[in-house]
Protein backbone atom coordinates (compact mmCIF):
# COMPACT_ATOMS: atom_id res chain seq x y z
CA UNK A 1 0.00 0.00 0.00
CA UNK A 2 1.13 3.31 -1.07
CA UNK A 3 -1.50 5.91 0.65
CA UNK A 4 -2.62 6.70 4.14
CA UNK A 5 -5.83 8.05 4.07
CA UNK A 6 -7.44 10.41 7.11
CA UNK A 7 -10.93 11.94 7.67
CA UNK A 8 -11.57 14.28 9.85
CA UNK A 9 -14.62 16.28 10.70
CA UNK A 10 -13.80 19.78 11.95
CA UNK A 11 -16.20 21.04 14.37
CA UNK A 12 -17.81 24.54 13.74
CA UNK A 13 -19.54 24.77 16.64
CA UNK A 14 -16.14 24.62 19.34
CA UNK A 15 -13.23 26.86 18.87
CA UNK A 16 -11.49 25.45 21.61
CA UNK A 17 -10.89 22.44 19.65
CA UNK A 18 -9.30 24.01 16.75
CA UNK A 19 -6.35 22.68 15.69
CA UNK A 20 -7.24 19.07 16.65
CA UNK A 21 -7.38 17.46 13.50
CA UNK A 22 -3.91 18.78 11.79
CA UNK A 23 -2.32 18.37 15.26
CA UNK A 24 -3.33 14.71 14.61
CA UNK A 25 -1.57 14.60 10.99
CA UNK A 26 1.22 15.70 12.57
CA UNK A 27 1.53 13.43 15.12
CA UNK A 28 0.98 10.56 12.43
CA UNK A 29 3.44 11.75 10.03
CA UNK A 30 6.48 11.51 12.81
CA UNK A 31 5.80 8.42 13.57
CA UNK A 32 5.58 7.50 10.11
CA UNK A 33 9.29 8.74 10.19
CA UNK A 34 7.99 11.50 7.30
CA UNK A 35 11.18 14.42 6.23
CA UNK A 36 10.60 16.57 9.15
CA UNK A 37 10.50 19.41 7.45
CA UNK A 38 7.48 18.56 5.39
CA UNK A 39 5.57 17.66 8.61
CA UNK A 40 6.70 20.98 10.08
CA UNK A 41 4.86 22.61 6.84
CA UNK A 42 1.63 20.34 6.92
CA UNK A 43 0.94 21.33 10.57
CA UNK A 44 1.52 24.84 9.87
CA UNK A 45 -0.46 25.05 6.65
CA UNK A 46 -3.08 22.80 7.73
CA UNK A 47 -3.39 24.60 11.21
CA UNK A 48 -4.16 27.39 9.63
CA UNK A 49 -6.86 26.17 7.34
CA UNK A 50 -8.44 24.30 9.64
CA UNK A 51 -8.44 27.63 11.88
CA UNK A 52 -9.81 29.56 8.66
CA UNK A 53 -12.55 26.84 8.56
CA UNK A 54 -13.85 27.02 11.81
CA UNK A 55 -13.67 31.19 12.32
CA UNK A 56 -15.36 31.66 8.48
CA UNK A 57 -16.99 28.68 7.79
CA UNK A 58 -18.69 26.89 10.90
CA UNK A 59 -16.18 23.92 10.51
CA UNK A 60 -16.51 21.28 7.71
CA UNK A 61 -14.20 18.28 6.61
CA UNK A 62 -10.67 17.29 6.44
CA UNK A 63 -9.32 14.61 3.90
CA UNK A 64 -5.27 13.49 4.29
CA UNK A 65 -3.68 11.22 1.92
CA UNK A 66 -0.42 10.53 2.58
CA UNK A 67 1.68 8.82 0.37
CA UNK A 68 5.77 8.87 -0.25
CA UNK A 69 5.81 11.57 -2.81
CA UNK A 70 3.54 13.57 -1.27
CA UNK A 71 0.48 14.74 1.45
CA UNK A 72 -2.36 16.18 -0.24
CA UNK A 73 -5.08 17.87 2.32
CA UNK A 74 -8.25 18.99 1.20
CA UNK A 75 -10.13 21.22 3.47
CA UNK A 76 -13.78 21.22 3.00
CA UNK A 77 -16.30 23.85 4.49
CA UNK A 78 -19.94 24.88 3.47
CA UNK A 79 -19.65 28.19 4.40
CA UNK A 80 -20.05 31.78 2.85
CA UNK A 81 -17.49 30.86 0.17
CA UNK A 82 -14.43 33.83 -0.41
CA UNK A 83 -15.76 36.96 -2.56
CA UNK A 84 -11.93 38.12 -3.67
CA UNK A 85 -9.92 35.20 -3.40
CA UNK A 86 -6.92 37.51 -4.69
CA UNK A 87 -7.56 40.04 -1.48
CA UNK A 88 -7.58 37.10 0.34
CA UNK A 89 -3.96 36.10 -0.58
CA UNK A 90 -3.13 39.41 0.49
CA UNK A 91 -0.52 39.21 4.11
CA UNK A 92 -2.93 41.27 6.66
CA UNK A 93 -6.07 41.02 4.91
CA UNK A 94 -8.72 39.61 7.18
CA UNK A 95 -12.63 39.53 7.58
CA UNK A 96 -12.10 37.76 10.86
CA UNK A 97 -14.63 39.10 13.65
CA UNK A 98 -13.05 41.04 17.01
CA UNK A 99 -13.79 38.04 19.41
CA UNK A 100 -11.46 35.86 17.08
CA UNK A 101 -8.30 38.41 17.12
CA UNK A 102 -9.02 39.30 20.66
CA UNK A 103 -7.17 35.50 20.99
CA UNK A 104 -4.55 36.37 18.53
CA UNK A 105 -6.26 35.03 15.86
CA UNK A 106 -7.57 37.14 12.53
CA UNK A 107 -4.34 38.86 11.68
CA UNK A 108 -4.89 37.81 8.40
CA UNK A 109 -1.73 35.43 7.42
CA UNK A 110 -3.63 32.56 7.30
CA UNK A 111 -4.11 32.05 3.51
CA UNK A 112 -0.74 34.05 2.66
CA UNK A 113 1.08 31.18 5.40
CA UNK A 114 -0.92 28.38 3.64
CA UNK A 115 0.27 29.44 0.29
CA UNK A 116 4.24 30.09 1.79
CA UNK A 117 4.65 26.77 3.47
CA UNK A 118 2.86 24.60 1.03
CA UNK A 119 4.68 23.52 -2.66
CA UNK A 120 0.62 23.43 -4.21
CA UNK A 121 -2.05 25.29 -3.17
CA UNK A 122 -5.28 25.65 -5.31
CA UNK A 123 -8.89 27.32 -3.89
CA UNK A 124 -12.22 25.90 -5.03
CA UNK A 125 -14.74 28.80 -3.91
CA UNK A 126 -17.97 29.72 -4.54
CA UNK A 127 -19.94 32.65 -2.77
CA UNK A 128 -22.94 30.86 -0.27
CA UNK A 129 -21.75 27.26 -1.40
CA UNK A 130 -18.52 27.05 0.31
CA UNK A 131 -14.77 26.61 0.09
CA UNK A 132 -12.01 23.72 -0.93
CA UNK A 133 -8.39 24.03 -0.10
CA UNK A 134 -6.34 21.88 -1.81
CA UNK A 135 -2.39 21.91 -0.62
CA UNK A 136 0.37 19.43 -1.46
CA UNK A 137 3.16 19.16 0.80
CA UNK A 138 6.37 17.59 -1.06
CA UNK A 139 9.52 16.05 1.08
CA UNK A 140 12.84 17.59 0.87
CA UNK A 141 10.98 20.22 -1.23
CA UNK B 1 30.03 4.98 28.34
CA UNK B 2 26.47 3.48 28.56
CA UNK B 3 24.04 4.70 26.02
CA UNK B 4 21.18 3.43 28.04
CA UNK B 5 21.78 4.19 31.15
CA UNK B 6 18.76 5.28 33.06
CA UNK B 7 18.95 6.66 36.92
CA UNK B 8 14.64 5.58 36.78
CA UNK B 9 14.70 1.88 37.24
CA UNK B 10 11.85 -0.88 38.56
CA UNK B 11 11.92 -2.33 41.74
CA UNK B 12 10.52 -5.55 40.68
CA UNK B 13 9.69 -7.00 43.74
CA UNK B 14 7.68 -4.31 44.84
CA UNK B 15 5.62 -3.64 41.66
CA UNK B 16 2.39 -5.08 41.61
CA UNK B 17 1.83 -4.29 37.81
CA UNK B 18 -1.10 -1.94 38.17
CA UNK B 19 -1.47 0.93 35.46
CA UNK B 20 -0.65 3.92 37.07
CA UNK B 21 3.10 4.28 35.44
CA UNK B 22 1.82 3.49 31.53
CA UNK B 23 -0.72 5.95 32.08
CA UNK B 24 1.32 8.92 33.49
CA UNK B 25 4.62 8.21 31.09
CA UNK B 26 4.79 11.31 28.79
CA UNK B 27 6.98 9.59 26.33
CA UNK B 28 4.59 6.38 26.56
CA UNK B 29 7.77 4.29 27.83
CA UNK B 30 6.35 1.42 29.99
CA UNK B 31 4.73 -1.20 29.51
CA UNK B 32 3.11 -3.93 32.01
CA UNK B 33 4.21 -7.44 30.88
CA UNK B 34 4.11 -10.67 32.91
CA UNK B 35 2.74 -8.59 35.82
CA UNK B 36 5.72 -6.20 35.99
CA UNK B 37 6.01 -2.90 34.33
CA UNK B 38 9.21 -2.86 32.09
CA UNK B 39 10.90 0.45 31.04
CA UNK B 40 11.57 0.73 27.26
CA UNK B 41 14.88 2.29 27.45
CA UNK B 42 15.48 4.49 24.17
CA UNK B 43 12.08 6.01 25.14
CA UNK B 44 12.67 6.92 28.80
CA UNK B 45 13.70 10.69 29.65
CA UNK B 46 14.35 10.10 33.14
CA UNK B 47 11.46 12.88 33.96
CA UNK B 48 11.02 10.87 37.05
CA UNK B 49 6.86 11.28 36.54
CA UNK B 50 6.72 7.41 37.25
CA UNK B 51 8.23 7.73 40.68
CA UNK B 52 5.80 10.32 41.58
CA UNK B 53 3.14 8.31 40.67
CA UNK B 54 3.86 4.77 42.22
CA UNK B 55 1.76 4.25 44.78
CA UNK B 56 4.03 1.34 45.87
CA UNK B 57 7.17 2.89 45.59
CA UNK B 58 8.15 0.28 42.97
CA UNK B 59 9.98 3.28 40.62
CA UNK B 60 12.90 4.61 42.06
CA UNK B 61 15.94 6.43 40.96
CA UNK B 62 19.33 5.21 40.85
CA UNK B 63 22.13 8.00 42.52
CA UNK B 64 25.33 7.90 44.01
CA UNK B 65 25.53 7.00 48.29
CA UNK B 66 27.65 9.73 50.17
CA UNK B 67 30.95 7.49 50.18
CA UNK B 68 31.19 7.60 46.60
CA UNK B 69 33.62 10.92 47.62
CA UNK B 70 35.78 8.98 49.58
CA UNK B 71 37.72 8.02 45.88
CA UNK B 72 38.53 11.08 45.54
CA UNK B 73 41.61 12.58 47.22
CA UNK B 74 40.02 16.63 46.62
CA UNK B 75 35.97 16.60 47.12
CA UNK B 76 33.75 19.36 45.90
CA UNK B 77 30.16 19.49 46.29
CA UNK B 78 27.66 21.00 43.93
CA UNK B 79 24.65 22.04 45.72
CA UNK B 80 21.92 22.88 43.78
CA UNK B 81 20.12 25.98 44.94
CA UNK B 82 16.48 23.55 45.51
CA UNK B 83 18.97 22.40 48.54
CA UNK B 84 18.59 25.46 50.27
CA UNK B 85 14.47 25.56 50.32
CA UNK B 86 14.43 22.24 52.01
CA UNK B 87 14.92 23.54 55.61
CA UNK B 88 13.11 25.03 57.79
CA UNK B 89 13.70 28.58 59.41
CA UNK B 90 17.27 29.00 57.72
CA UNK B 91 18.15 32.24 57.30
CA UNK B 92 21.68 31.68 55.76
CA UNK B 93 22.39 29.97 53.04
CA UNK B 94 26.19 29.82 54.71
CA UNK B 95 24.84 27.10 57.29
CA UNK B 96 23.93 24.47 54.70
CA UNK B 97 27.34 25.02 52.37
CA UNK B 98 29.53 24.72 55.93
CA UNK B 99 27.30 21.68 56.71
CA UNK B 100 28.43 20.46 53.49
CA UNK B 101 31.93 20.92 54.59
CA UNK B 102 31.43 18.69 57.93
CA UNK B 103 29.59 16.08 55.30
CA UNK B 104 33.44 15.12 54.27
CA UNK B 105 33.69 18.07 51.39
CA UNK B 106 36.83 19.92 50.76
CA UNK B 107 35.47 22.71 49.45
CA UNK B 108 31.27 23.86 48.05
CA UNK B 109 31.09 25.07 45.08
CA UNK B 110 27.67 26.62 44.36
CA UNK B 111 25.68 25.70 41.32
CA UNK B 112 23.95 29.04 41.50
CA UNK B 113 27.42 29.93 40.63
CA UNK B 114 27.40 28.59 37.48
CA UNK B 115 23.89 29.27 37.02
CA UNK B 116 24.86 33.43 36.79
CA UNK B 117 27.83 32.88 34.56
CA UNK B 118 25.09 30.69 32.44
CA UNK B 119 22.84 33.73 32.16
CA UNK B 120 25.07 35.92 31.46
CA UNK B 121 26.47 33.84 28.49
CA UNK B 122 22.94 33.49 27.59
CA UNK B 123 22.20 37.18 27.75
CA UNK B 124 24.98 37.53 25.33
CA UNK B 125 24.44 34.95 22.97
CA UNK B 126 20.59 36.87 22.89
CA UNK B 127 22.24 39.57 22.06
CA UNK B 128 24.05 38.04 19.57
CA UNK B 129 20.87 37.57 17.61
CA UNK B 130 21.95 34.63 15.83
CA UNK B 131 20.27 32.05 17.60
CA UNK B 132 17.09 30.50 15.86
CA UNK B 133 14.23 32.42 18.17
CA UNK B 134 12.79 31.65 20.55
CA UNK B 135 15.06 30.22 22.04
CA UNK B 136 14.22 27.49 24.02
CA UNK B 137 16.29 27.02 27.57
CA UNK B 138 18.92 23.52 27.77
CA UNK B 139 19.09 23.69 31.99
CA UNK B 140 16.21 20.64 32.57
CA UNK B 141 17.85 17.25 31.33
CA UNK B 142 14.55 15.52 30.69
CA UNK B 143 12.89 18.63 28.35
CA UNK B 144 16.14 18.41 26.51
CA UNK B 145 15.65 14.46 26.19
CA UNK B 146 11.78 14.59 25.58
CA UNK B 147 12.69 17.31 22.56
CA UNK B 148 15.33 14.91 20.95
CA UNK B 149 12.65 11.89 20.99
CA UNK B 150 9.67 13.91 19.85
CA UNK B 151 10.57 17.76 18.49
CA UNK B 152 12.93 17.26 15.67
CA UNK B 153 12.48 20.84 14.60
CA UNK B 154 13.05 22.15 17.40
CA UNK B 155 16.21 20.68 18.69
CA UNK B 156 17.64 23.89 16.65
CA UNK B 157 16.01 26.23 19.06
CA UNK B 158 17.56 24.58 22.10
CA UNK B 159 20.13 26.65 24.08
CA UNK B 160 23.84 25.51 23.11
CA UNK B 161 25.12 25.73 26.43
CA UNK B 162 25.84 23.09 29.37
CA UNK B 163 23.52 23.43 32.51
CA UNK B 164 25.01 25.31 35.42
CA UNK B 165 25.56 22.05 37.42
CA UNK B 166 28.19 20.85 34.34
CA UNK B 167 29.83 24.42 34.04
CA UNK B 168 30.45 24.19 38.28
CA UNK B 169 31.71 21.14 37.60
CA UNK B 170 34.50 22.48 35.65
CA UNK B 171 35.08 25.46 37.09
CA UNK B 172 35.10 24.39 40.37
CA UNK B 173 37.75 21.84 39.26
CA UNK B 174 39.83 24.22 37.36
CA UNK B 175 39.94 26.39 40.07
CA UNK B 176 40.95 23.67 42.89
CA UNK B 177 43.42 22.39 41.03
CA UNK B 178 45.33 25.78 40.34
CA UNK B 179 44.82 26.74 44.23
CA UNK B 180 45.61 23.49 45.81
CA UNK B 181 48.15 22.18 43.03
CA UNK B 182 46.10 18.76 42.62
CA UNK B 183 46.04 16.78 39.02
CA UNK B 184 41.96 17.26 37.74
CA UNK B 185 42.04 13.66 37.87
CA UNK B 186 42.06 13.20 41.52
CA UNK B 187 39.72 15.97 42.56
CA UNK B 188 35.95 14.63 42.93
CA UNK B 189 32.68 16.74 41.87
CA UNK B 190 29.53 15.85 43.06
CA UNK B 191 25.94 17.10 42.54
CA UNK B 192 23.62 17.12 44.94
CA UNK B 193 20.54 16.25 42.99
CA UNK B 194 16.38 17.34 43.11
CA UNK B 195 15.65 14.75 40.61
CA UNK B 196 17.12 11.56 38.35
CA UNK B 197 17.25 12.95 35.00
CA UNK B 198 20.39 15.17 36.32
CA UNK B 199 22.30 11.85 36.78
CA UNK B 200 21.24 10.40 33.61
CA UNK B 201 22.68 13.46 32.57
CA UNK B 202 26.15 12.44 34.35
CA UNK B 203 26.42 9.12 32.84
CA UNK B 204 25.07 10.21 29.43
CA UNK B 205 25.29 13.71 28.88
CA UNK B 206 24.28 15.65 25.66
CA UNK B 207 25.96 18.36 23.60
CA UNK B 208 29.08 16.96 25.07
CA UNK B 209 30.90 13.82 25.27
CA UNK B 210 31.86 13.59 28.50
CA UNK B 211 30.68 15.08 32.08
CA UNK B 212 32.90 16.93 34.58
CA UNK B 213 30.54 15.21 37.19
CA UNK B 214 31.69 12.37 39.31
CA UNK B 215 28.41 11.59 40.67
CA UNK B 216 25.01 12.55 41.74
CA UNK B 217 23.93 12.32 45.42
CA UNK B 218 19.98 12.57 45.83
CA UNK B 219 18.93 15.59 48.08
CA UNK B 220 16.63 12.90 49.71
CA UNK B 221 19.52 10.87 50.76
CA UNK B 222 21.52 13.70 52.15
CA UNK B 223 19.18 15.92 53.53
CA UNK B 224 18.94 13.57 57.23
CA UNK B 225 22.97 13.82 57.37
CA UNK B 226 23.47 17.11 56.71
CA UNK B 227 20.60 18.60 58.58
CA UNK B 228 22.27 16.46 61.49
CA UNK B 229 25.15 18.73 60.99
CA UNK B 230 23.92 21.84 60.39
CA UNK B 231 22.39 21.78 64.38
CA UNK B 232 25.68 21.33 65.51
CA UNK B 233 27.50 23.84 63.81
CA UNK B 234 29.73 26.29 66.23
CA UNK B 235 30.77 28.47 63.51
CA UNK B 236 29.72 29.37 59.83
CA UNK B 237 31.89 29.82 57.29
CA UNK B 238 31.46 32.79 55.13
CA UNK B 239 30.96 30.83 51.76
CA UNK B 240 28.14 31.42 49.64
CA UNK B 241 29.07 33.47 46.51
CA UNK B 242 25.41 33.96 44.75
CA UNK B 243 22.80 36.40 44.38
CA UNK B 244 19.18 36.49 43.60
CA UNK B 245 19.96 35.04 39.78
CA UNK B 246 21.70 32.58 40.65
CA UNK B 247 19.75 31.41 43.52
CA UNK B 248 16.40 32.55 41.68
CA UNK B 249 16.96 29.21 38.95
CA UNK B 250 15.75 26.41 41.40
CA UNK B 251 12.00 27.48 40.59
CA UNK B 252 10.24 27.70 37.44
CA UNK B 253 10.66 31.31 35.46
CA UNK B 254 14.13 32.41 37.35
CA UNK B 255 15.85 31.27 34.42
CA UNK B 256 13.83 33.66 32.37
CA UNK B 257 13.52 36.27 35.10
CA UNK B 258 17.84 36.48 34.55
CA UNK B 259 17.40 37.24 31.12
CA UNK B 260 16.03 41.20 31.78
CA UNK B 261 14.03 40.61 29.01
CA UNK B 262 10.00 40.32 29.10
CA UNK B 263 9.87 38.62 25.72
CA UNK B 264 9.60 35.60 27.83
CA UNK B 265 7.44 32.23 28.80
CA UNK B 266 8.32 29.85 31.97
CA UNK B 267 6.29 26.68 31.45
CA UNK B 268 6.04 23.97 34.13
CA UNK B 269 4.90 20.37 34.77
CA UNK B 270 5.90 17.85 31.97
CA UNK B 271 2.12 18.11 30.27
CA UNK B 272 2.33 22.17 30.17
CA UNK B 273 6.01 21.35 28.34
CA UNK B 274 4.55 19.42 26.01
CA UNK B 275 1.67 21.31 24.94
CA UNK B 276 4.26 25.06 24.79
CA UNK B 277 6.13 22.58 22.98
CA UNK B 278 3.64 21.45 20.54
CA UNK B 279 2.37 24.73 19.86
CA UNK B 280 5.91 26.37 19.06
CA UNK B 281 6.82 23.54 16.56
CA UNK B 282 3.50 25.24 14.90
CA UNK B 283 4.72 28.32 15.02
CA UNK B 284 1.62 29.26 16.89
CA UNK B 285 4.19 30.56 19.62
CA UNK B 286 5.49 34.21 18.12
CA UNK B 287 7.16 37.42 19.22
CA UNK B 288 8.77 35.34 22.29
CA UNK B 289 12.67 35.38 22.45
CA UNK B 290 13.50 32.94 25.17
CA UNK B 291 11.23 29.67 26.57
CA UNK B 292 12.07 28.09 29.66
CA UNK B 293 10.72 24.57 30.45
CA UNK B 294 11.23 22.35 33.40
CA UNK B 295 9.92 18.89 33.42
CA UNK B 296 8.85 19.19 37.07
CA UNK B 297 5.75 21.69 38.34
CA UNK B 298 7.05 24.44 40.06
CA UNK B 299 11.11 23.99 38.31
CA UNK B 300 13.42 21.65 40.06
CA UNK B 301 12.07 22.42 43.38
CA UNK B 302 9.06 19.65 42.01
CA UNK B 303 11.97 17.54 41.75
CA UNK B 304 11.21 14.02 42.66
CA UNK B 305 14.21 13.44 44.75
CA UNK B 306 13.41 16.62 46.80
CA UNK B 307 12.34 16.41 50.27
CA UNK B 308 9.77 19.09 50.94
CA UNK B 309 6.84 20.20 48.89
CA UNK B 310 7.67 22.57 46.43
CA UNK B 311 5.81 25.54 46.74
CA UNK B 312 7.08 25.88 50.28
CA UNK B 313 10.43 24.97 48.86
CA UNK B 314 10.03 28.13 46.78
CA UNK B 315 8.68 30.11 49.11
CA UNK B 316 11.49 29.78 51.75
CA UNK B 317 14.29 30.83 48.70
CA UNK B 318 12.29 33.61 48.40
CA UNK B 319 12.81 34.48 51.82
CA UNK B 320 16.29 33.39 51.35
CA UNK B 321 17.30 35.62 48.30
CA UNK B 322 16.14 38.89 49.42
CA UNK B 323 18.85 40.60 50.90
CA UNK B 324 21.20 39.15 48.13
CA UNK B 325 23.08 40.95 45.88
CA UNK B 326 21.24 40.63 42.51
CA UNK B 327 24.64 38.61 41.08
CA UNK B 328 27.52 37.67 42.00
CA UNK B 329 29.04 35.92 39.06
CA UNK B 330 29.85 37.35 35.83
CA UNK B 331 31.67 36.56 33.05
CA UNK B 332 34.91 38.35 31.93
CA UNK B 333 35.82 38.57 28.33
CA UNK B 334 34.67 35.82 26.18
CA UNK B 335 32.07 33.04 26.61
CA UNK B 336 34.78 30.24 27.86
CA UNK B 337 34.76 27.05 25.62
CA UNK B 338 33.92 24.70 28.49
CA UNK B 339 30.60 26.42 28.68
CA UNK B 340 29.37 25.41 25.32
CA UNK B 341 28.02 22.66 23.63
CA UNK B 342 30.42 21.08 21.39
CA UNK B 343 27.73 18.26 19.65
CA UNK B 344 24.24 19.62 18.15
CA UNK B 345 21.16 18.07 19.64
CA UNK B 346 20.08 15.80 17.19
CA UNK B 347 16.63 14.30 16.57
CA UNK B 348 16.13 10.56 17.67
CA UNK B 349 12.95 9.20 16.33
CA UNK B 350 12.51 6.07 18.48
CA UNK B 351 8.77 6.70 18.38
CA UNK B 352 9.45 6.08 14.23
CA UNK B 353 7.33 3.01 12.91
CA UNK B 354 10.00 1.62 10.73
CA UNK B 355 12.75 2.68 8.77
CA UNK B 356 10.92 1.99 5.67
CA UNK B 357 8.11 4.47 4.74
CA UNK B 358 6.10 1.90 2.59
CA UNK B 359 5.97 -0.47 5.67
CA UNK B 360 5.60 2.54 8.31
CA UNK B 361 2.19 3.21 5.95
CA UNK B 362 1.46 -0.50 6.07
CA UNK B 363 1.73 -0.61 9.90
CA UNK B 364 -0.07 2.80 10.41
CA UNK B 365 -3.39 1.82 8.07
CA UNK B 366 -2.90 -1.47 10.28
CA UNK B 367 -2.89 0.64 14.07
CA UNK B 368 -5.80 2.77 12.58
CA UNK B 369 -8.22 -0.73 11.71
CA UNK B 370 -7.25 -1.99 15.05
CA UNK B 371 -7.91 0.98 17.17
CA UNK B 372 -11.39 0.92 16.29
CA UNK B 373 -11.37 -2.88 17.28
CA UNK B 374 -10.58 -2.21 20.50
CA UNK B 375 -13.12 -0.84 22.84
CA UNK B 376 -11.33 2.62 23.22
CA UNK B 377 -11.34 2.21 27.31
CA UNK B 378 -7.91 2.89 28.07
CA UNK B 379 -8.17 0.76 30.30
CA UNK B 380 -4.48 -0.60 30.32
CA UNK B 381 -5.46 -3.74 31.24
CA UNK B 382 -3.19 -5.13 28.49
CA UNK B 383 -0.27 -3.56 29.79
CA UNK B 384 -0.32 -0.79 27.25
CA UNK B 385 -1.19 2.71 28.28
CA UNK B 386 -3.94 3.33 25.84
CA UNK B 387 -5.79 1.06 22.98
CA UNK B 388 -4.07 3.01 20.46
CA UNK B 389 -0.72 2.08 22.26
CA UNK B 390 -1.69 -1.33 22.04
CA UNK B 391 -3.06 -1.05 18.41
CA UNK B 392 1.20 -0.10 17.79
CA UNK B 393 2.59 -2.56 20.14
CA UNK B 394 0.79 -5.22 17.89
CA UNK B 395 2.27 -3.56 14.24
CA UNK B 396 5.07 -3.41 16.01
CA UNK B 397 5.03 -7.10 16.92
CA UNK B 398 5.51 -6.98 20.60
CA UNK B 399 2.03 -7.56 21.86
CA UNK B 400 -1.07 -9.42 20.68
CA UNK B 401 -4.50 -8.34 20.39
CA UNK B 402 -5.86 -10.82 22.48
CA UNK B 403 -3.92 -9.49 25.05
CA UNK B 404 -7.11 -6.86 25.31
CA UNK B 405 -9.38 -8.61 27.67
CA UNK B 406 -12.18 -7.19 25.43
CA UNK B 407 -10.83 -8.74 22.63
CA UNK B 408 -10.27 -12.00 24.41
CA UNK B 409 -13.63 -12.37 25.97
CA UNK B 410 -15.14 -11.78 22.01
CA UNK B 411 -13.10 -14.79 21.36
CA UNK B 412 -14.26 -16.99 23.65
CA UNK B 413 -17.77 -16.00 23.18
CA UNK B 414 -17.04 -16.96 19.51
CA UNK B 415 -15.65 -20.44 20.63
CA UNK B 416 -18.34 -21.11 23.35
CA UNK B 417 -21.14 -20.47 20.31
CA UNK B 418 -19.33 -22.82 18.13
CA UNK B 419 -19.03 -25.54 20.91
CA UNK B 420 -22.52 -24.53 21.88
CA UNK B 421 -23.32 -25.40 17.84
CA UNK B 422 -21.54 -28.58 17.80
CA UNK B 423 -22.66 -29.73 20.92
CA UNK B 424 -26.54 -28.97 19.93
CA UNK B 425 -26.50 -30.94 16.81
CA UNK B 426 -26.58 -34.58 16.56
CA UNK B 427 -25.14 -36.71 13.79
CA UNK B 428 -27.23 -38.42 11.52
CA UNK B 429 -27.00 -42.17 13.00
CA UNK B 430 -28.15 -40.55 16.69
CA UNK B 431 -31.17 -41.87 18.23
CA UNK B 432 -33.69 -39.15 17.94
CA UNK B 433 -31.76 -36.61 16.13
CA UNK B 434 -33.79 -33.95 14.66
CA UNK B 435 -32.08 -34.76 11.07
CA UNK B 436 -34.15 -38.31 11.49
CA UNK B 437 -37.26 -36.30 10.09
Amino acid sequence: MSMLSLKYEVPGDDFTRAGEASSDVKHKLKQLGYDPGAVRRVAIAMYEGEINMVIHAGGGEAYVEISPEEVEIHLVDHGPGIPDVEKAMQAGYSTAPDNVRSLGFGAGMGLPNIKKYTDDLQIETEVGKGTTLIMKVRPGA
Amino acid sequence: MDRFFHSVTLDSEKCVGCTNCIKRCPTEAIRVRDGKAHIISERCIDCGECIRVCPHHAKKALYDHLDVISRFRYRIALPAPTLYGQFNNLDDIDIVLTGLKELGFDEVFEVSRAAELVSDATRRLMAEGNLPRPVISSACPAVVRLIRVRFPDLCGHVLPLNAPMETAARLAKQEASRREGIPQEEIGAFFITPCPAKVTDIRVPIGTDGSAVDGAIAISEIFPKLSSKMDKLTRVEPLSKSGVIGVGWASSGGESAALLDEKYLAADGIDNVIRVLEELEDERIRELDFIELNACSGGCVGGVLCVENAYVAKARLQKLRKYLPVAQNHLEGQIPGYMEWQEDLEYAPVLKLSNDLGEAMRMMSDIDRMSKEFPGLDCGACGAPSCRALAEDVARGVAKKSNCIFVLREQIQSMADTLSAIGGSMPPAGKNGEDAE
